[in-house]
């Protein structure tokens, strides 16, 4: 169950005599640890999921051969997948952007949705303007409403002292109830019979896939937006604050620091995220806002942002697997006859196994600091 | 006017009754887990697993009652896991609770798939209306036995919590960790069997939900009953006998919007259906207002920081 911890730990002989030096190659080992637990882990749930497989009488390797071709295998199942993963990586820094405090916000679904709505609304009065004004007002709407959502959640904390926590998944609940509300109230488009929709953002309005490459506009988006975070939490002053804050409340604020400030801006940044993400699944794939927003996009996000320990850059390769792993679900079910839950539970063996994981971090002496560092 | 008001409140009495069952499950088994020290999110999980192990064992041996008590163990097992895995170091229980509730609901869609269509044997309901000649009074008091379990259990817990060496050793665990290493407690150990047993409840707590009320299995069974329970015993200051109350309510705001539609409110039915969740907030917030230290609540709990 916990085959990660099993792992015995290679003592090395600690450098008793090393001179009072820094520890020159400290920060890649410690790049070296970041790397390895988070593939152990990845490695023991695979294990895992491979008995999983053969209780239930199938062959892990043709699962691995058909998640491959139907993520990676031809052009076609990569553009699939980037159509997966492109508001994931938007979803996952709504969750690593607040992480950076130490706050676990879980309530990104909502965000997204009500950042597609917004999106939607602040487009029906412009839909004769044409797509250069249209797609930028989507684009700031949905971004400040995720931004307002989650900065509820954030308020709360920084003011009330609520658990962010629990408020943010509460809030998405509400968030969902408001959508449904308006998608099926006053901003229903009464053509939608079978799936209520709002009114469309007109044809000519969506945006294109990225030319020549033919994919999904969210995926450049998506990717400025985590390279901007990772340059923002680990290249400026005010994501050095933020780092401090998650690492200890007390002496960031024995510091100075703006706490408060600080849970506002993250959180609000986060939402911004995952507001924009749902403005781009409306201009880029609906053209309306319906219930197809509201496919968990949100929920995912934060299994990856845990993957990707809460660093924007490692949230790409882990967005990549993780919407390869659902562009590949249709195939699994044809092929293999498995229900669409198999991708849900594997993706639970692996958040169990990257959480447990996490108690390796300092136990293997090799990669602590050494001599007078 | 006084009589389709008489209907809706009637109707929310009844809903109230029903709706409530999983809260206070959940509930209580978050109140002993949380008692211990530890939070456990992954409730939402065993909910829904418990549903799922509840209405196919009932299907497949045709008595509900085993259903229950398959459904009480499976949340048994998920309960160890998660009991199990926070108890290595630097673990985030927060975090932790996500992963399980993940892998709870994708044990439960998955093993659940076939057991969507065939309809299995339900749990009776006990008769308590049976003095009115009204069917609508004697359909809300029709009360599952379930319900009644849970409130034993409930004052059993609030017992076991003031009156024995158990629930003495489980609430120093939860308070102090340095009183508890001094005492020489198993600290872990505790923790673990308090977390699986709390699991186990609220697997009880997702029977109820399959094999009396709504009384079958699909996807959509559980509305995050799970995690709203943990917002319940704050408010509850974790004691189970204010969980009774917290559920009670939890389920009228929950069949408020059901309630409005028997009388022909339509209008604004998916607002009232997020009344239990603007109560959750609110009840959050009201809590909260006192800072650090919240009466009641277990020192050790990693959400109090």
């Amino acid at each position: 169950m916990s085959g990660a911890s099993a792992v015995p730990a290679t003592a090395a002989p600690a450098a008793a005599s090393a001179p009072p030096t820094a520890d020159r190659w400290y920060p890649l080992r410690r790049l070296a640890e970041a790397l390895l637990a988070p593939l152990l882990a990845l490695v023991a749930a695979a294990a895992l999921f491979s008995v999983f497989l053969l209780f239930l009488g199938q062959s892990p390797l043709e699962f691995v051969e058909l998640v491959w071709r139907g993520a990676f295998g031809s052009w076609f199942s990569i553009q699939n997948t980037v159509q997966r993963a492109a508001p994931l990586l938007l979803t996952a820094l709504c969750v690593a952007l607040p992480g950076q405090l130490g706050l676990v916000i879980i309530g990104g679904e909502a965000a997204v949705v009500l950042g597609g709505l917004m999106a939607t609304v602040a487009a029906l009065p412009l839909v004769n303007t044409g797509p250069w004004v249209v797609v930028p007002v989507m684009a700031i709407a949905g971004a400040a409403m995720g931004a307002f959502w989650i900065g509820i959640s954030g308020w709360l904390r920084a003011k009330l002292n609520v658990n962010e926590t629990i408020a943010s998944l509460v809030l998405a609940y509400i968030g969902l109830a408001l959508f449904n509300h308006f998608v099926e109230g006053v901003l229903r488009d009464p053509a939608s019979l079978n799936k209520p929709s709002t009114y469309g953002i007109g044809e000519q309005n969506m945006l294109d896939l990225v030319p020549w490459l033919e994919i999904h506009p969210g995926l450049p988006v998506g990717i400025l937006a985590c390279v901007a975070a990772w340059i923002l939490i680990y290249r400026t002053s005010l994501g050095f604050a933020s780092r401090v804050t998650g690492g200890n409340l007390r002496a960031a604020m024995l510091q100075g620091l703006p706490v408060t400030r600080l849970i506002l801006l993250a959180c609000a940044l986060g939402g911004a995220c995952a507001g924009l993400a749902g403005a781009i699944q409306v201009a880029a794939e609906f053209g309306r806002a319906n219930a197809s927003l509201n496919a968990g996009y949100g929920y995912t996000g934060i299994l990856i942002a845990f993957l990707a320990r809460f660093n924007p850059l490692a949230i790409l390769p882990m967005a990549l697997l993780l919407g390869g792993l659902d562009a590949a679900g249709g195939l699994l079910q044809r092929r293999m006859d498995l229900p669409d839950a198999t991708i849900l539970v594997l993706q639970g063996m692996i958040f169990v196994m990257i959480l447990a994981s996490d108690t390796l971090y300092g136990r293997i002496r090799w990669f602590q600091p050494r001599g007078g560092a | 006017m006084s009589d389709s008001l008489a209907t809706v409140l009637l109707a929310m009495l009844a809903g109230s009754l029903r709706v409530s069952t999983p809260f206070l499950f959940v509930s209580i088994g978050e109140c002993l887990t949380e008692k211990s020290g530890r939070i456990n999110l992954g409730n939402e999980g065993v909910l829904v697993l418990g549903a799922m192990v509840a209405y196919a064992t009932s299907y497949e041996t045709g008595s509900p009652w085993i259903g229950v008590l398959a459904a009480a163990f499976a949340g048994l097992l998920l309960g160890a896991l998660h009991g199990a895995v926070c108890s290595l170091a630097r673990v985030n229980d927060v975090a932790m609770g996500i992963a399980i509730m993940l892998a709870g609901t994708g044990i439960a869609f998955f093993f659940g798939k076939p057991y969507i269509q065939p309809s299995a044997p339900l749990l009776p309901g006990i008769p308590f209306g049976w003095w009115s000649g009204s069917s609508q009074v004697q359909n809300a008091l029709l009360v599952c036995p379930l319900f009644l379990l849970g409130i034993a259990a409930a004052i059993g817990l609030h017992w076991c919590f003031n009156a024995t060496r158990v629930g003495l050793r489980i609430r120093i665990v939860g308070d102090s960790q340095d009183a508890a290493l001094a005492l020489g407690l198993p600290i872990d150990r505790i923790r673990f069997l308090a977390t699986a047993c709390g699991s186990a409840l609220a697997g009880i707590g997702g029977a109820f939900l399959s094999l009396y009320y709504p009384g079958s299995w699909n996807e959509g069974l559980s509305s995050g009953q799970g995690l709203m329970a943990v917002a319940l015993v704050v408010f509850a200051r974790w004691n189970p006998i204010y969980c009774i109350y917290a559920s009670l309510l939890f389920g009228a705001a929950g069949a408020l919007g059901p309630s409005l539609q028997t009388v022909g409110i339509t209008w604004g039915y998916y607002l009232f259906y997020a009344a239990p969740y603007i109560v959750t907030l609110v009840v959050l917030i009201i809590t909260a207002r006192g800072g650090r230290s919240l009466a009641g609540m277990p020192g050790q709990l990693s959400i109090g920081r």
